[in-house]
């Protein structure tokens, strides 16, 4: 059994999970209840961007398509929940950060959706950022963070597939309809980039998180998987990168790509993004206007546990 | 803002994903009741056919061995390699017992 910080590296160094009443270094705890709550709150406000479409999808197996993909988000930030309340803070904390604006969710949440090539987009290539992103976290030292984030990545190439479905769909179309697949391309791409975080020279979380098993490939890593994955993608189906500087490096077996604008991302990440008010604004109403239900259901459940004593 | 404080109790969830097969731990939820309990866990456990039967425990009546007494409780065996067939060399001629 692990009992002080040596043992606790070895035990992590030889790829064994942590389990909730092991012993565990403070930093341990708190990187992951930041790291897993965040992930929660960011599947949490990622329904907010898809579900306002729901109603406006262009037809009924569409609608029952985006519905159901919004449902498993809601799904995916319960089991992140729960996973954060095993390391000891209560999920009503967690959720009255999320709501005061103190905890951070994941900027790409912060941008407009104009159109139904939005939700094409998203799909593709946010939800196939956060795949990147998630498919090494399955192997997390943390034992009940891997398990949900296998939950949740069996669910999410689903939604990769029907966002690219919708993109595949409109370049088959109309003039009109392949500008507008385009068009969300040209505005999703680089946020998306951005989903990946910091530069690695600038990212102050990464080396700690590496020995601990938290974070297993830097975030340019990532990145460059990404580009190179969505790259071909794209191609395949007439779309055109939205980046002069992009192309094919025969030596590195890789795409170069241009730089991204930093300066947006850290505007983004301070609450200043196209729609961060309007988020929490929604999110705030929503909790607060279910407030009468949650009660409700205390009262009910009180009640009825009384008739039975 | 504290109006989420008066928070639903936790709730442990079981799925037994098929019929023969015993249940198996998948995770926790909040609900005001049992019934409700049984709801959401269908809506959040089971929403690809992952299961026929849930069972949902109140979190806090679920009595867990500490890691502490993990090496008191489960070392002994460790001696005991009889326990396990492969202990007993069999003759050459022998093929299966
Ligand atoms: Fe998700
Ligand atoms: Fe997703």
């Amino acid at each position: 059994m692990i009992r002080t910080l040596e043992q606790f590296d070895a035990y992590v160094a030889a790829e064994k999970k942590i389990e909730p009443k092991d012993w565990m270094p403070d930093g341990y705890r708190k990187t992951l209840i930041r790291q897993i709550s965040q992930h929660a709150h960011s599947e949490v406000v990622g329904m907010l961007p898809e579900g306002n479409w729901i109603t406006r999808a262009p037809s009924l197996q569409r609608k029952a398509i985006l519905l159901a993909k919004v449902q498993d988000e809601a799904g995916h930030g319960l089991y992140l929940y729960s996973a954060a309340e095993t390391l000891g803070v209560e999920r009503a904390d967690l959720i009255d950060d999320l709501l005061s604006g103190k905890a951070k969710y994941s900027s790409i949440f912060n941008y407009p959706v104009l159109t139904w090539a939005d939700i094409g987009a998203i799909g593709w290539l946010v939800d196939g950022a956060a795949i990147m992103n998630q498919v090494p976290l399955c192997r997390c030292s943390y034992g009940p963070y891997s398990r949900s984030m296998i939950r949740v990545c069996k669910e999410e190439s689903f939604h990769q597939r029907q966002g690219y479905s919708i993109m595949v769909e409109l370049m088959k179309g109309n003039e009109a309809q392949r500008e507008m697949a385009q068009d969300a391309l040209n505005r999703w791409w680089w946020p998306s980039l951005m989903m990946f975080g910091p530069s690695d020279k600038d990212s102050e979380h990464s080396s700690q998180n590496m020995t601990w098993k938290i974070k297993r490939f830097t975030n340019d890593e990532l990145r460059q998987r990404m580009v190179d994955m969505t790259v071909p993608q794209a191609e395949c189906i007439g779309l055109k990168m939205p980046d002069k500087d992009l192309k094919w490096n025969e030596e590195t077996g890789h795409h170069d790509f241009g730089e991204i604008n930093w300066d947006e991302f850290y505007n983004v990440l301070a609450g200043n993004g196209p729609c961060n008010k309007e988020r929490l604004a929604v999110r705030n109403k929503a909790h607060h206007d279910g407030a009468w239900v949650r009660e409700a259901a205390v009262a009910y459940a009180k009640k009825n546990q009384k008739i039975r004593a | 803002m504290s109006d989420s404080k008066n928070s639903w109790p936790l709730w442990e969830v079981f799925i037994r994903s098929k019929q023969g097969l015993g249940h198996k731990h998948v995770g926790s939820l909040h609900a005001a009741d049992a019934e409700m309990a049984i709801g959401n866990a269908r809506d959040v456990y089971t929403r690809r056919q992952e299961g026929v039967s849930i069972w949902v425990v109140p979190a806090e009546n679920i009595t867990a061995s500490s890691p502490e007494n993990a090496e008191a409780l489960f070392d002994p065996a460790n001696d005991k390699v009889y326990r396990h067939p492969t202990f007993f060399v069999l003759p050459d001629e022998v093929n299966h017992m």
